[in-house]
């Protein structure tokens, strides 16, 4: 195996492990207060906190799996987070659009908008993956 | 921008892998590069030239768009 390879793999791993670290202190942050410390609001604001640097550790991870790509694989991801910025930003605004104007009813959430980006990700990233084989 | 990457290639019996070792990048990036559909870096050119003692001009040549 390469060493960009073994870099690469590396690299993924830490991520997925950074990933998993900053879901399950999110879960604890949310599901705690809830479930197991009654709202103190002390243990809440650890967790938080907990949670808050997990985030920054995971984008930090990121970036250092974004830099071990090659040039084309920075392409194919760049295009795809501009494709997915810019469907982020406007359907959100039509999304809250639709809430104020009452054409829907409810609350946006903000997890469909999470999930709206996830999804999107990864159909561009499969679209341009296809365009360049 | 047309190449004569995979002709070299074959002269000089490699496979893709072997080229994108060489080079530092994935072996679908040399497959992208032989197919027309990806256009490599300034530094990804040279070092794709040096590999086969030629200039830049001889495995690369630009090709207006017009």
């Amino acid at each position: 195996m390469t060493n960009l390879k073994q870099q690469r793999h590396q690299k993924i791993k830490n991520l997925a492990f950074r990933t998993w670290t900053w879901v399950a202190t999110l879960a604890l942050a949310t599901f705690g207060p809830v479930y197991i410390w009654d709202y103190d609001k002390t243990i809440s604001l650890i967790f938080i906190g907990l949670n808050f640097v997990n985030g920054i550790i995971m984008i930090l991870a990121n970036k250092s799996m974004f830099s071990a790509f090659d040039e084309l694989e920075k392409k194919i991801h760049l295009e795809a987070m501009a494709l997915t910025l810019g469907l982020t930003m406007i359907v959100g605004l039509t999304y809250t659009v639709l809430e104020t104007t009452r054409v829907i009813s409810g609350q946006p959430q903000i997890s469909i908008l999470v999930i709206f980006m996830s999804i999107t990700y990864i159909i561009t990233l499969i679209i341009n993956k296809k365009r360049y084989q | 921008m047309k190449n004569r990457l995979k002709v070299l290639r074959a002269e000089k019996n490699m496979t893709q892998e072997d080229l994108a070792d060489f080079v530092g990048v994935s072996r679908q990036t040399i497959n992208a590069i032989e197919k027309d559909k990806f256009d490599p870096s300034l530094p990804t050119a040279f070092k794709l030239a040096k590999l086969f003692n030629l200039s830049i001009e001889e495995v690369f040549h630009y090709e207006s768009e017009e």
